[in-house]
């Protein structure tokens, strides 16, 4: 590292703690430094990066998207009680099927984000095989839960039996929506990636996408902590 | 418009993306690989606690979400590599904002909620509130 870039980044780390907002003009120091470094928190250097701009706004929605499953996640833990004399949750879950599921969707995550870093290198083969993993993990996911839904149900313990069985399907079920979504999102990519390349529009696709699944993997660790385990014990 | 080359911006992160600028991609996929086994473990910690009797039982809800929450953050941290650094503070601040409104929503619902069902189980006053 030169000397100039060394007193560029001091100068970075001593100016704006928070860089609130983006520089643009060349200040005095800026100017000796050979940098657009003044100006910050003034907005004087345009708006951010189209990069910047488009993954803030989906980490917004992801976070509303978050506050979303707050309401069901409370209402789901209001009525755990509620059985109704039907069944609760220690005689419904089986504790291997959520092992297997969660052990999918955390290995899912961690595929999603190689296929990332694999798009970093612009590599076209290992994104593609890391995007399929990742599906082929979120669609072994699908199958099982709906597997233990059909059972549920067929066993007379349909989200109709009682209040605590709607607000299970509702919270549960809205999560396999949000992953259903996924996979078709995830198919798109793969087939994008294909036929336009690592184009910028493309880029910033997958990562929303990325972004999107890790969001997911994360709802999952609070659902099966309190749905599943939490359940059980009652 | 939206072919637009994308400056990257040494100042400027967007969220869940690893700095712009670090190069080497084994050791990103080494963060990945501590990530994916911090929650590995997180996570059969918290299927350990609940079949055995490591815990004494009325903790196992409490040790739950803990390990949830240590969870929770090492997604945060490993995979949607969330920092504190200044480019970060807007995607923070999102996210602590988001986490306020879902600490309101539960703990508002389970303590009104609580609060109802204590009440319910009262004996009926003699004369009810004209």
């Amino acid at each position: 590292m030169t000397s100039t870039e060394l007193s560029r980044s001091a100068y970075l780390r001593d100016s704006d703690p928070y860089k609130v907002g983006r520089g643009g003009n060349r200040g005095p120091i800026g100017a000796a430094l050979g940098t657009d470094i003044d100006a910050t928190g003034r907005g004087e250097g345009g708006p951010a990066s189209r990069r910047v701009v488009v993954g803030y706004g989906f980490w917004i929605f992801l976070v509303s998207d978050i506050v979303m499953f707050s309401a069901f996640f409370a209402a789901h833990a209001v009525l755990q009680n509620a059985t109704a004399g039907g069944p609760s949750g220690r005689e419904l879950f089986n504790p291997f099927s959520i092992a297997v599921e969660t052990a999918c969707l955390l290995l899912s995550s961690f595929t999603c984000g190689m296929s990332s870093l694999a798009t970093k290198a612009r590599n076209l083969v290992f994104t593609e095989v890391f995007l399929f993993v990742t599906g082929l993990l979120g669609l072994v996911f699908l199958i099982l839960e709906t597997r233990d839904f059909a059972g549920m149900i067929s066993s007379g313990a349909g989200p109709q039996r009682s209040a605590f069985l709607s607000s299970f399907f509702a919270l549960v079920g809205l999560h396999g929506v949000h992953v259903s979504a996924g996979l078709l999102w995830l198919g798109t990519m793969m087939a994008q990636v294909v036929s336009k390349g690592f184009r910028p529009n493309i880029l910033r696709r997958l990562m929303c996408f990325t972004l999107f699944w890790h969001v997911l993997d994360i709802i999952w660790v609070a659902l099966f902590t309190v749905v599943y385990l939490i359940g059980e014990g009652r | 418009m939206s072919h637009e080359a994308d400056v990257t911006d040494m100042s400027d992160v967007a969220p869940g993306v690893l700095d712009e600028g670090t190069g080497n991609v084994w050791r990103m996929v080494l963060l990945y690989l501590v990530g994916l086994i911090l929650a590995a473990s997180l996570t059969a910690g918290s299927f350990l606690v609940v079949g055995t009797n490591l815990i004494w039982g009325p903790g196992i809800p409490a040790a739950l979400v803990v390990l949830a929450i240590g969870q929770i953050g090492v997604h945060l941290v490993f995979f949607l590599h969330l920092t504190t650094a200044p480019d970060n503070t807007n995607t923070a601040l999102a996210l602590a904002f988001g986490v306020l409104i879902v600490a309101l929503v539960l703990g508002g619902s389970l303590w009104i909620m609580a609060h109802l069902d204590h009440r319910m189980m009262m004996p009926m006053p003699s004369a009810p509130f004209s």
